[in-house]
């Protein structure tokens, strides 16, 4: 009964298990989300005259209805499939997608405008046009549907530029896009603008080359894949790799004629413009006019909606600056404005791509789904910077952590903090043909930098000036642009001052004037913040940041001054750290005048101005709840298993039974699979007596036994010993001694050690262990101190019997004592047993060997199957009238046969 | 022998009911006398697996000074910053690398034989049913056996890293840290008291080992299957913490922040690793150790 409950129970319990298993494994983990892939064609162009098809994917909200609209734009070199899992990811969170591969990309056709007015924005207001169109679509009005747009780098932009020129977009996240794209490729950290902004070469031609030809494999893909929250990285599917596109695409097995390979998918007006620029160096105002036309500096004033700007921390082509001037040209018009500055960029990082998601969702829902009602959404702060936490103890992984702050107060920080910088002019050499040059970060390369923040940066000897802090004596939390002023002096050499963009220029040409004296000279610097450490670290160059600055010392001056702006950061020097203000003549990413030069350079005001922003503040962070949580549900779990079902039985002592040694009383045990080993077993045993306990193998008389030293529970009846019930570790057990089913010693101490710890550990009183008497009994002589496991049965035997009489107990019970035992030892153990009990102490004796029994026992319990078969002194037994075989005598043998067989 | 039996019986108290406590036990008996830990603690000593354990853990210090010594260093010093190409840089840097090497599997295997043998042993030798009937309470020889078990295994652990500390002194000297992967530098002296920390914390994680295996010895006879099993703990958890799959579920493994305590020889110490570890290895601990003690209970000794 209780083995089939048992089974039945582990059988239940394995079935539920698998059942809950193969559901989790078998249960549709997300809806599918619906898509609709279709060609839409839109007219576009300056004059409305050019049919562009593109390749659409409509995503229907993941539950139905009319939802609000989300268009999803791509990233430079990339395609609508760049971005299919964030807008299934979106359509499950109840939106209407559509992704387009943009015009000169993927499957469309045209040529690529870099989001210029007359082209892309018009695509995408014709896209807006669709939207409104379908049954999916929540509308604010007729043809005016509900309707925000992500995207990232490339596809930011473009939602800046259609959130200007389209009042439909009533909510946008752009992500690390640009403000001016002529100030992104020809930046000037002096703040003169692009047309004396130094090229930023690397970046700048692998821009264009992007959507140019075929690219070989998918080696760089931090343009496509620069915005991980709508564009995963690595998905980036390069205009040249997609066969049959139209336009420049090159389909493979045809040589591209030369035209295609000079401009690829561009449009040759850009495509002209690039190259001009790309050969001098410098920004004509034709260029800058043209690139600015693509860049939200043109439409300043009139992006009037909630606008979400996430711009990568580690970004050399679109840097925090970008981001930071759409900010304030959004917020002049009083529309609520997001800032992020998260850990990824077109330089790689984490990209946080969940984090992103969550964010963009949370401002979607909030401007287009009205969730939280009126004022911020309450997950999207003003101002976020994603911090470095450390590695997690655990997986060993970079964590991220986000401060926060309730306003956002540009890159000149809401307090400003001046560091005073020692160092004396030094020369700084510019090198012939601008090589070797000085590294900060590898464009298109930012995944060998790692996540670890590892510092690519090199200066190259004799092109650098430093300039250095004390060790700081506070932590100093830099979150926007330092401010520092530099004087630059032309010792030798150095490139014809410009003034400004007066065409192009010529390397050689540039050599030659350079020999004269007198004109006007160009100096370009690099300008670098490092945070440097005692000792043997390397210094570290937040984000591999740098900023350009050219300068021009007039004609006649003797030095030119500046405020140069670094990078914009957020970096925690630590106290004891220095800050190291670098000035490199050469930067790898950058172009650098090819005229050798040599310039001293030192500052105009021996300090540097960084900004702070205290309220930017990361969330205190205790440790993870469970930390006590689970202890202390452990704690009370163990306690309640533990003390659950602990009975203390009161001792249930019987007065009158207390000179009785042993009573024995409807004694019942079941083995596990319901067969009785014991059966309602009654029997008493007198003090004095030496009673020998008979049956044949399987009679129970081990169990019962067992059972008498409290190791096993009876299922029913009771035993009692002086009047006290048994339980398990009963304290009147310490007057029982046993020797049940062999000898239990620890085999590596020698007999003595055994007896001598055996009794410590029932803690009683040395001397009430009469060890002397009892070694004599074991008879072992100089045995005794070998460890036991050298014993032969008989020596572990004699020992065990030794050890159940320490302390010579009132009842001695001993499972086949002479099993082992040679005849003259045979012969001492019944002499000992039957004086034991002479002295009104009781013996209880299980044996096989009947005449033994005969010999030493005044009482016999016969069992047979677990039941008591007959009881009583052995000589009634003998003499009974049980006894009916006759002739062969009153043997006990002959008797227990009887019994036994006649119970068989 | 007959005679001094009979003897003792006439000097001995008279049995039956005379000059026995009101709980009928024994003169001199009490049950909160039994099995002393001194007691236990000698049971224990003497046996080979002790002295096995003990001198392997107190050689291995030494044998890999000798291999540190024999092996030739390739690469130019200070190139590669993991812990294993600074254990030559001082006496606590070795001992960080001892630890590191042997925490993981070595000072399980140790702690789980202390602890999984401690009852499985002397059911396998018959010897724990005299125990019990001598008697020791079923409770309290647990918890003798628990103290005792977790005292070798307190000592297992902390003599290996004390040993390394002596062999790395004696063999590359007493030098400040260098924190591997950074390379700094932290004195000596502000590293020891973070150093016993780490022992104390290494401890800790074993505590679930140690748990484990107590658990699976008052339930076999067979010491070798509960140190077995719980060295397959070790081993399968080990193996769980591989599958990036499992995320932040992981940090419930049993050994996933066994190495946590790296992180408290860094320049600026990180404790937080530490105190899940702790969390979790006390919350597996104390209910394995709740189970064994109720199982024990209710156990029929039949061993």
């Amino acid at each position: 009964m209780r083995f089939r409950g048992r089974a039945a129970a582990w059988v239940a319990a394995a079935v539920v298990l698998v059942l809950g298993a193969v559901t989790w494994l078998v249960w549709p983990s997300e809806s599918r989300v619906r898509v609709l892939e279709q060609a839409i064609t839109v007219v576009d162009g300056p004059a409305d005259d050019q049919r562009v098809t593109l390749d659409t994917s409509f995503f229907p909200p993941a539950d139905g209805g009319r939802a609000p609209a989300v268009l999803l734009a791509h990233g430079f070199g990339g395609s609508k499939q760049s971005v299919r899992d964030a807008a299934e990811r979106l359509a499950r969170e109840g939106y209407a997608v559509l992704t387009w591969s943009a015009r000169g990309f993927g499957r469309s056709t045209g040529q690529i405008a870099l989001n210029s007015p007359d082209y892309e924005v018009k695509d995408v207001r014709q896209l807006v046009d669709w939207l409104a169109g379908r049954p999916e679509v929540l509308l604010d009005g007729s043809g005016d549907p509900r309707v925000g747009i992500a995207g990232g780098s490339y596809g930011g932009a473009v939602a800046l530029m259609t959130a200007a020129h389209d009042d439909r977009i009533d909510a946008i996240v752009p992500q690390i896009t640009w403000y001016d794209l002529a100030d992104a490729l020809f930046p000037d950290a002096g703040g003169k603008g692009p047309g004396n902004g130094v090229f930023k070469r690397m970046w700048a031609g692998l821009f264009f080359s992007r959507g140019g030809a075929p690219a070989a494999g998918g080696g760089i893909a931090s343009l496509t894949g620069a915005v991980p929250g709508a564009v995963p990285t690595g998905a980036g599917d390069g205009a040249g790799s997609t066969p049959g596109g139209a336009g420049g695409s090159t389909a493979p097995g045809r040589t591209p004629t030369a035209e295609e390979v000079r401009c690829g998918r561009f449009l040759p007006e850009i495509c002209d413009m690039y190259q001009e620029v790309a050969e001098t160096g410098r920004a004509t105002p034709e260029a800058v006019e043209t690139l600015r036309r693509s860049s939200p500096v043109s439409v300043q004033g009139r992006i009037r909606i909630p606008t979400l700007l996430i711009q990568g921390r580690r970004d050399s082509l679109f840097p925090l600056e970008h981001a930071d001037a759409n900010a304030r040209a959004i917020a002049a018009t009083g529309a609520p404005v997001g800032v992020a500055w998260f850990d990824g960029g077109h330089d790689g990082g984490d990209g946080e791509v969940d984090r992103l998601h969550e964010q963009t969702l949370a401002w979607f829902d909030h401007y287009l789904k009205g969730a939280g009602g009126a004022g911020r959404p309450a997950e999207v702060a003003a101002f976020t910077v994603t911090r470095d936490g450390g590695r997690d103890p655990g997986t060993r992984r970079q964590v991220q952590l986000h401060a926060t702050a309730d306003a956002y107060p540009g890159l000149s920080g809401s307090s400003r903090t001046a560091v005073a910088l020692e160092g004396a002019e030094q020369p700084v050499a510019g090198p012939p043909g601008g090589s070797p040059a000085s590294i900060s970060s590898l464009p298109g390369f930012g995944a060998l930098a790692g996540q670890g923040g590892l510092s690519l940066s090199v200066d190259m000897a004799g092109q650098s000036a430093s300039f250095e802090s004390a060790p700081l004596a506070a932590p100093l939390q830099v979150t926007g642009s330092s401010t520092v002023r530099v004087r630059v002096r032309v010792l030798s050499g150095g490139s014809a001052g410009s003034g400004g963009a007066d065409g192009p220029r010529d390397a050689g040409e540039g050599s030659g004037d350079s020999r004269g004296s007198g004109g006007a000279r160009d100096v370009t610097l690099f300008a670098k913040l490092y945070d440097t450490a005692e000792g043997t670290a390397a210094p570290i160059l937040p984000e591999g940041l740098v900023a350009p600055v050219r300068l021009t010392v007039p004609e006649g001056a003797e030095a030119a001054e500046a405020v140069v702006r670094l990078p914009a950061i957020d970096h925690r020097f630590e106290a004891g750290h220095r800050l190291r203000v670098t000035f490199t003549t050469t930067d790898l990413a950058y172009d650098s005048p090819d005229a050798p030069a040599v310039y001293a350079v030192s500052l105009a005001s021996p300090e540097l101005t960084a900004p702070v922003h205290a309220a930017l503040r990361t969330p205190a962070t205790g440790p993870a709840w469970w930390t006590w949580a689970l202890p202390l549900a452990a704690v009370v779990a163990a306690a309640a298993l533990v003390l659950a079902g602990r009975r203390r039985p009161a001792d249930e002592h019987v007065p009158e039974l207390d000179a009785v040694p042993l009573r024995i009383e409807g004694l019942t045990k079941a083995y596990r699979n319901g067969e009785r080993a014991v059966d309602d077993l009654s029997f008493t045993v007198e003090r004095g007596q030496v009673l020998g306990l008979l049956g044949p193998n399987g009679a129970g008389k081990t169990t019962t036994m067992r059972m008498m030293m409290g190791l096993i529970r009876p299922d029913a009846g009771q035993i009692r010993i002086f009047g006290h019930r048994v339980v398990p570790g009963a304290p009147v057990l310490s007057r029982l001694g046993s020797f049940v089913e062999g000898a239990g010693f620890l085999p590596h101490l020698s007999g003595r050690a055994n007896l001598e710890l055996y009794w410590k550990a029932t803690g009683r009183p040395a001397a009430d262990a009469h060890l002397e008497e009892a070694l004599e009994i074991a008879g072992l002589g100089g045995a005794l101190e070998r460890a036991v496991r050298t014993y032969s049965q008989g020596m572990r035997q004699r020992l065990a019997i030794a050890q159940a009489m320490l302390g010579l107990p009132d009842l001695l019970v001993l499972d086949e004592p002479t099993n082992g035992l040679d005849p003259p030892q045979i012969r001492e153990m019944r002499e000992v047993l039957i004086r034991y009990a002479a002295r009104g102490r009781t013996v209880i004796v299980s044996s096989h060997l009947l005449a033994e029994v005969e010999q030493t026992c005044s009482h016999v319990v016969v069992m047979h199957r677990g039941r008591l078969v007959t009881a009583g002194p052995v000589s009634e037994l003998l003499s009974g009238d049980r006894v009916r075989s006759g002739g062969t005598g009153a043997r006990l043998e002959d008797v227990f046969l009887d019994l036994i067989g006649e119970k068989a | 022998m007959s005679d001094t039996v009979t003897g003792a019986a006439r000097t001995a108290p008279q049995a039956g009911g005379r000059g026995v406590n009101p709980d009928g036990s024994a003169p001199g008996y009490a049950p909160g006398r039994t099995l002393p830990l001194r007691v236990e603690f000698v049971r224990q000593l003497r046996r080979r697996r002790t002295a096995v354990l003990f001198g392997l853990l107190l050689a291995l210090p030494w044998i890999l000074v000798v291999a540190f010594e024999i092996g030739v260093r390739t690469g130019r010093p200070g190139g590669s910053l993991r812990i294993s190409d600074l254990a030559t840089e001082g006496g606590l840097n070795f001992a960080a690398f001892s630890l590191s090497v042997s925490a993981n599997f070595l000072l399980a295997v140790a702690v789980a034989v202390f602890c999984g043998d401690t009852v499985a042993s002397e059911a396998g030798w018959s010897s724990l049913r005299y125990l019990l009937a001598a008697p020791i309470p079923r409770d309290r020889l647990l918890r003798q056996k628990l103290v005792v078990a977790l005292g070798y295994s307190t000592a297992a652990v902390v003599c290996l890293p004390v040993m390394a500390l002596l062999a790395g002194t004696l063999a590359f000297g007493w030098n400040d840290v260098r924190v591997p992967g950074t390379g700094e530098v932290i004195p000596a002296l502000d590293v020891l008291p973070r150093f016993a920390v780490v022992v104390g914390y290494v401890l800790v994680s074993q505590l679930v080992v140690a748990a484990l295996a107590f658990l699976l010895s008052v339930g076999t006879d067979s010491p070798l299957g509960a140190v077995g099993g719980a060295v397959g703990l070790v081993i399968v958890s080990t193996i769980l913490q591989a599958v990036d799959a499992l995320g932040s579920l992981r940090e419930f493994l049993p050994t996933f922040w066994n190495t946590a305590w790296l992180d408290a020889l860094a320049s600026e110490p990180d404790f937080s690793g530490m105190i899940k570890g702790v969390a979790v290895a006390v919350t597996y601990s104390v209910l394995l150790i709740a189970f064994a003690f109720r199982r024990f209970r209710r156990r029929d000794v039949v061993a």
